[in-house]
């Protein structure tokens, strides 16, 4: 059975419509990579997953538990259960520039912390795991030496890891990274692609938005690619890359290589 | 009377210790009580309508709020200080039947008025963080008030900091209209040398020299504030 199912899921601003019935299904532990030009939709499907966008149609369920569904409306509490489900990398870093490295990456867990009723000796244990799993994530992408450095004092690559550990630090079941890697200097994107590639394995579902092919197609279990807000095509990487079928996907291959 | 004359007369009569208490135990005190207090009240009062300002407007209860924040700021950047204080002092307060002196009154409403300029100040603040800031915060599970009060509200008040310091300079010097109320303040103990010895040009010089120092501090203490919150930033 699928881990992350997507069901019809349309989305338009205004008259535009940016995402048209959209379907796909991803199994847990897998990659998958949408790849498409600029303007077709991928952004506004990772934003809809992490209920940053409010789609307009259709349903999306992880696991057996269905996280959205248009016909229904949810508070705001709701959402932010959700939305923990999953972790969102962004191409602009979007780090809090007022805290250090390790407090980015510690804060929100903290601060949900704050919000669960628990004993003193709960609290104290938990705040105990919280900072172990920074240590293991700040380690996890190399950057433990950095870990009181103010977001400005990193390069821009250095800045992208530790959102990957700001997000990692919430657990999400799904993680999501929306181009990673276009905000970076040509030389800097490797650290960062190759920092992504060393979370694949074991249960961990991601989902990226990339223009890196090479990276794609080593990556990817599952490939999308998207055009005017419609999935064109999906496949293995093979297939995506080695044999496409459509006409879209082998002028966009040709484009980019 | 000449110059030296007149400074004798200005200085027998203000260096005498009672007048000396008044004009900076109680004079000095009352202005800086009404500037800083009403600054604190203002800051609380604007940053919750910049918050109410910048919320999402799709439900019912956000603007509701936001026009109820427009009348408010429409009401106290619509007056002059000296009618809302009148206001307040002879007419608001006696008809609700409570009284809590003068120079709280004056600190409340100097408050409340400068709640409606630190608002849009604040509101400039916050829109200049970048939106992605309360997308990363939402996106890692903080609900929109913790994201906006941890993440976005400290980065939009170091970028206000300098128009802050300036609100709290205009407050200083406006505070000069509160003896219309019967607070004594700076400009009410000098006056009152001036009545004592009918010669009003010293103590008025005077006056306003004290008014530079102090404005000069602000600025002084500004700064030193500003460059300690920009600890985290690349332009320190």
């Amino acid at each position: 059975m699928s881990f992350l199912k997507v069901n019809h899921l349309e989305k338009h601003f205004g008259p535009t419509r940016v995402l048209e019935d959209i379907n796909f299904e991803l199994e847990k532990g897998q990659v998958l990579v949408i790849i498409g030009s600029s303007g077709s939709g991928k952004t506004t499907l990772l934003r809809c997953l992490n209920f940053l966008e409010t789609a307009n149609q259709g349903s999306f369920s992880v696991g057996d538990e269905i996280l959205f569904d248009a016909e229904q409306t949810y508070t705001d509490k709701q959402i932010r259960e959700k939305r923990l489900k999953f972790g969102l990398v962004f191409q602009s870093f979007n780090l809090f520039p007022q805290y250090t490295v390790r407090q980015n990456i510690t804060l929100a867990p903290k601060l949900m912390l704050k919000e669960k009723q628990l004993t003193a000796e709960q609290r104290k244990e938990s705040l105990a795991q919280i900072e172990q799993k920074a240590d293991e994530l700040l380690e996890s992408v190399g950057l433990k030496d950095r870990q009181d450095f103010y977001p400005c004092q990193l390069s821009g690559g250095q800045q992208q890891r530790v959102a990957i550990a700001r997000a990692l630090a919430m657990s999400p079941e799904i993680l999501c990274f929306d181009e990673p890697t276009s905000a970076l200097d040509p030389e800097l994107t490797g650290e960062v692609l190759r920092v992504i590639q060393s979370l694949k394995g074991g249960d961990r579902t991601m989902i990226v938005v990339t223009h890196e092919m090479g990276f794609a197609r080593d990556v990817a279990d599952r490939v999308i690619f998207m055009a005017d807000g419609v999935i064109e095509e999906e496949g293995t990487p093979d297939e995506v890359f080695g044999n496409p079928k459509s006409e879209k996907t082998r002028a966009f291959l040709a484009g980019v290589h | 009377m000449d110059i030296v004359k007149m400074w004798q007369v200005f200085w027998e009569k203000f260096s005498n210790p009672d007048t000396l208490k008044i004009v900076f135990g109680t004079g000095l005190i009352n202005t800086l009580l009404i500037a800083v207090l009403g600054l604190l009240i203002g800051i609380v009062i604007g940053t919750l309508i910049a918050t109410v300002k910048v919320m999402p407007k799709y439900k019912l209860l956000p603007r509701v709020l936001d026009k109820i924040c427009s009348v408010y700021v429409g009401f106290f950047r619509g007056t002059p200080i000296v009618v809302q204080l009148l206001l307040t002092y002879y007419v608001l307060l006696p008809l609700c039947g409570v009284s809590f002196g003068s120079l709280n009154t004056a600190i409340l409403v100097f408050g409340l008025n400068s709640g409606a300029y630190v608002s849009e100040i604040m509101r400039g603040g916050i829109l200049s963080v970048d939106s992605g800031q309360m997308e990363a915060g939402r996106a890692v599970g903080l609900s929109y008030s913790t994201t906006m009060m941890k993440i976005v509200v400290p980065q939009a008040v170091k970028n206000i900091l300098p128009t802050l310091g300036n609100e709290l300079i205009a407050l200083v010097k406006d505070t000069s209209v509160v003896s219309f109320i019967a607070v004594v303040d700076l400009y009410k103990t000098f006056q009152e040398i001036g009545n004592r010895t009918y010669e009003y040009l010293m103590p008025y010089l005077f006056m306003a020299l004290i008014y530079i120092v102090l404005v000069a501090l602000i600025s002084l203490g500004i700064k030193w504030m500003e460059r300690s919150l920009r600890k985290s930033d690349r332009r320190n």
